[in-house]
């Protein structure tokens, strides 16, 4: 019998694997919105959408309840999460500053047109 | 104090004071003091430094642990009477070895006659058996008589006392042992005496001849191109330097343990000689006399050389002495007792692998049996005259023997303190001192080779000092004619006689130089015919000239003890030259040469005082321009006469003297009369011999009339004026003629080896430039072409191909992968997704694959 993983997620009680498929899903829209969207601000979205199913992992992971472990407080996960939103932060920011020199130079914000790197 | 320990420091220390001077002076010379003159006084305390120590060997440690025994029969006739009336034992001492020989060579000499080749053999074999046995039964006859003492007796057969060891060994390389070592005898000790006494003179006599140099010497012989003459900076502190080294080389001769050794330093010795003949190198005079000395002296270094090789593959070592170890045991025979054993009563016998060669090469009689002894002997005696030939090549080229004479005379291009010292009284007397040295070497064949070429020597370098107007040559003439005395003594078997008359020698003929020198210091000429009644201007130099004549011609009340230094061992070998000559009466030639040198001797040296000092001046304007030189050359000089007139005299109310001081260190076994192996008719006598009444008589009679003879010539000739030189000179035309040119063997020598070495040097050179060039030149010329070919196939494409399509690739690849690169933001994204997503299917398709997982 062919084995599915994900064969019983909504039959069985809230664990990991349910905040791994929700990050999971969050993760593929951020990547999707990143391929597809012309508009640097989307891009940006798209982004932030990726750092926060990835933080809905680490947090996940890091739980004591999740874990069952009475022996760690959980807060290691929730520690790398903090710094990924302060790192998303401090990107946003300056990944914004980039999109309005590069819109007070083009008149525009499609990244279709930022193609001056190319080989 | 110990002798065997305090004889090596101490002249060790005597042989490196010259060498430290030397290298002071290499470095720093041109700094000490004002213009280098610091460099004259280092090198002068050094020398001086160095006769003390030689001195302190001498008195202090030598004489009192060898006492000087009087020569067993004394060569001293104050006790004259003692020669006569002991007439009868000497004779008998000395007659009996004689007699027995005689007896055995009649017995070889009857069985050739009767032509048994086989029966020859074994009688001279009788021979050699005979004679031991006669002198042991003439021992006992004197034992009996007990008329003489043990010493006298057994006088053959005592080795010297010596001292030899190792300083520092250099190199080894399985029997061949090279090492800077010492042989101490009283020779040793007596030349490092003379030698340092000698140089010490010269050293300050050149203090004052030098000054010149002090400052800019403007050299009037050296006319540049446009007509001035040289300016050169002035090189007194090098003259000093090379001075120190040769005397560190002389040293180092004297010294010497071992054949290697001597070598070593004969050669530096050389190179000094030919730096001080060089001295003035500017002049073209003075390079090509240099140069003449140098190679002529090269050709007698061969004939050294290969007696050295001949000695030292047939007995396997270099050293003179023997090494004992500390029980008196022979860890090492050294040369010296290796050919003259103990066994064979010190007599000379072929050993080592000479005897050995001879079984190789021996024939076979008809038996098929392998002759002994004998022929063996005779094979060995062949490598025994090789050996002592090629030795005396050596001493034939230093001290200027015939035929290799011909570099003295122009040696005399040299300051004449280097006259003085190098070329009279050390270096070339260095080649006496070897023959000297070897003497137990050579076998009565080789002696009669030297004596020969010692008589040819004296006479012709004599003849032409005759005619010779230069001071200066006819002082070099005479020296060559005196180094041929005492070879000849050496060759007739006069080992004290040899050996002292370079003793006195070196004293009269270096007072000899050193007046020329200040002669010519006077008066700025070397020419004998502008010079003349000098007595009034310079009377010290006059007068110790006139001992130093006096000396040379062995002035003495004959048949006495009194005279000058020159006329105890002019005497001593004439009256070795006449107890050699009743033995052998083929000989007659060695007999009446010494006769005859000492007539011309007497003239030529008087010619020259006449012709200097005495008379009127023949050239005012010199005459009077000449001065007395300073004290300090004088003082030498004055020292030089004092030892000149009296190097030969006994010290009173003891035995010291040189000849008895020499007599210490005659070489064991020479003493004996012995006879030649190869030439079985020659006799070498027993030098004590020529000390009996029946040779001295003649002998200092015919010696004193000589040069009696000689002086009245002279006298009448240059100072009464009884008859006119210049009529003379025509008269005997054809005979000035020869003299003058000095019997033509700069030409000869020209003729013969110098213009076709030329000759061939010219051949040569067109060999080199047509066909060593043109295969060279062909060779480059293949070389450049295969060189282009080689760039052409395979450097442009290969290599080159090569390393350009390398980089074409490589450009090619990145205008390939910049396509890669397109600046969408987006397709970088799904690139990044795709490619992630293949790597998870991937992991997950291997791990389902992968068994165990």
């Amino acid at each position: 019998m062919p084995y599915f993983p994900l064969a019983n997620i909504l039959t069985e009680p809230v664990g990991a694997a349910h905040y791994v498929v929700v990050g999971a899903i969050l993760f593929t829209c951020g990547v999707l919105c990143m391929a597809t969207k012309r508009n640097a601000l989307g891009i940006l979205m798209g982004i932030e959408l990726v750092l926060n199913g990835a933080n809905l992992n680490f947090i996940a992971f890091g739980s004591r309840y999740l874990r069952n472990d009475a022996n760690t407080l959980g807060l290691d996960g929730q520690l790398v999460a903090l710094f990924v939103i302060v790192l998303a932060a401090a990107e946003a920011a300056v990944a914004l500053a980039i999109v309005l020199n590069f819109y007070n130079n083009h008149d525009s914000i499609d990244v279709d047109r930022a193609d001056q790197l190319h080989g | 104090m110990e002798p065997a320990s305090t004889l090596p420091t101490l002249l060790m220390w005597a042989w490196l004071l010259p060498l430290i001077s030397f290298v002071a002076i290499l470095f720093f010379g041109k700094h000490m003091g004002p213009h280098g003159k610091g460099a004259a006084y280092l090198a002068t305390v050094a020398i001086v430094g160095a006769g003390l120590l030689s001195f302190t060997a001498l008195f202090g440690v030598w004489l009192p642990n060898h006492p000087l025994a009087d020569a067993a029969h004394a060569s001293d006739p104050l006790h004259g009477n003692h020669g006569i009336p002991d007439d009868s034992h000497n004779g008998s001492h000395s007659d009996a070895p004689t007699s027995a020989g005689k007896h055995a060579h009649r017995a070889y000499h009857g069985a050739t006659d009767g032509g048994a080749l086989r029966n020859t053999q074994r009688d001279a074999q009788l021979a050699l058996n005979i004679q031991p046995v006669a002198l042991l039964a003439e021992h006992g006859s004197l034992a009996e008589h007990g008329s003489l003492n043990d010493s006298q007796a057994h006088a053959n057969n005592k080795t010297p006392p010596y001292y030899n060891g190792d300083f520092y060994t250099l190199a080894a390389f399985g029997p061949l042992k090279l090492s800077i070592g010492y042989y101490i005898d009283s020779l040793t000790v007596a030349m490092f005496c003379m030698v340092a006494l000698i140089a010490s003179c010269v050293h300050f006599y050149a203090i004052g001849y030098m000054h010149d140099e002090l400052h800019e010497f403007t050299d009037s012989e050296v006319t540049l191109a446009d007509g001035q003459p040289l300016k050169r900076p002035g090189r007194y502190h090098r003259f000093f330097q090379y001075l120190s080294l040769f005397c560190f080389s002389m040293f180092g001769i004297v010294i010497a343990g071992n054949m290697a050794m001597v070598f070593v330093f004969w050669e530096l010795v050389g190179i000094c000689s030919y730096f001080l003949i060089g001295f003035y190198i500017e002049r073209k005079t003075a390079s090509t006399a240099a140069n003449k000395a140098f190679i002529v002296n090269r050709v007698g270094d061969f004939g050294m050389l290969i007696g050295m090789m001949a000695l030292w593959s047939s007995l396997g070592t270099f050293s003179f002495g023997d090494t004992k170890d500390a029980d008196g045991k022979f860890t090492e025979r050294g040369i010296f007792s290796l050919l003259r054993t103990a066994e064979n009563d010190y007599h000379l016998k072929p050993a080592g692998d000479m005897a050995f060669e001879g079984h190789r090469i021996m024939p076979t009689d008809s038996d098929g049996e392998v002759q002994s002894g004998d022929s063996d002997n005779r094979a060995g005696q062949w490598l025994l005259l090789v050996a002592g030939v090629g030795i005396f090549c050596g001493c034939v080229g230093k001290s200027a023997q015939f035929p290799l004479h011909v570099w003295l005379p122009d040696a005399m291009e040299g300051p004449t303190p280097v006259s003085a010292l190098v070329h009279s009284a050390t270096m070339v007397a260095a080649g006496v001192y070897l023959a000297g040295r070897f003497f137990p070497v050579f076998s009565p064949e080789v002696l009669l080779v030297i004596a020969y070429t010692g008589c040819i020597t004296l006479v012709i370098a004599a003849t032409i000092a005759i005619t010779a107007t230069d001071i200066k040559r006819v002082l070099a003439y005479s020296t060559v004619s005196q180094l041929g005395y005492m070879m000849l003594a050496l060759g007739l078997g006069g080992w004290v006689a040899g050996m002292f008359h370079l003793f006195t020698h070196a004293f009269f003929k270096s007072l000899l130089f050193m007046c020329s020198g200040s002669v010519i210091h006077g008066v700025h000429t070397n020419d004998m015919t502008e010079m003349g009644g000098l007595r009034k201007k310079m009377p010290v130099t006059a007068y110790t000239m006139l001992v130093g004549c006096l000396a040379i011609i062995g002035a003495g009340i004959p048949l006495s003890t009194i005279g000058f230094s020159g006329y105890y061992s002019k005497d001593a070998i004439i009256e070795q030259a006449f107890s050699f000559a009743d033995l052998n009466p083929v000989h007659w030639p060695l007999k009446w040469a010494p006769v005859a040198g000492a007539l011309i001797t007497a003239f030529y040296m008087f010619r020259l005082w006449y012709m200097t000092f005495a008379g009127k001046p023949r050239n005012q304007h010199r005459y009077d321009h000449a001065h007395e030189s300073p004290r300090v050359m004088t003082l030498p000089l004055v020292v030089l006469a004092v030892f000149a007139l009296g190097i030969g005299w006994t010290v009173p109310g003891t035995s010291l003297k040189v000849t008895n001081l020499l007599e210490q260190s005659r070489p064991v076994g020479t003493l004996a009369t012995t006879h030649g192996e190869l030439l079985p008719s020659l006799v070498l006598p027993d030098e004590h011999r020529s000390h009996e009444w029946e040779f001295r008589k003649p002998a200092g009679i015919a010696a004193f009339a000589t040069a009696a003879l000689g002086l009245l010539l002279a006298t009448v000739v240059y100072l009464w004026r009884f008859l006119n030189p210049d009529e003379l000179k025509q008269r005997f035309r054809s005979i000035h003629a020869v003299f003058w040119n000095k019997w033509w063997f700069d030409e000869i020598y020209g003729a013969l080896i110098v213009a076709p070495g030329l000759l061939l040097a010219k051949w040569i050179t067109k060999f080199d430039l047509g066909i060593i060039d043109s295969i060279i030149h062909g060779t480059a010329a293949t070389c450049k072409g295969g060189a282009k070919v080689v760039d052409a196939v395979l450097d442009r494409t290969l290599v080159d191909g090569s390393a350009n399509g390398m980089a074409r690739g490589t450009w090619d690849l990145g205008l390939w992968l910049r396509k890669i690169q397109t600046g969408s933001l987006r397709q970088y994204v799904m690139l990044l997704v795709i490619s992630t997503v293949l790597l998870f299917a991937a992991a997950s398709y291997l791990q389902q694959i992968i068994p165990g997982q």
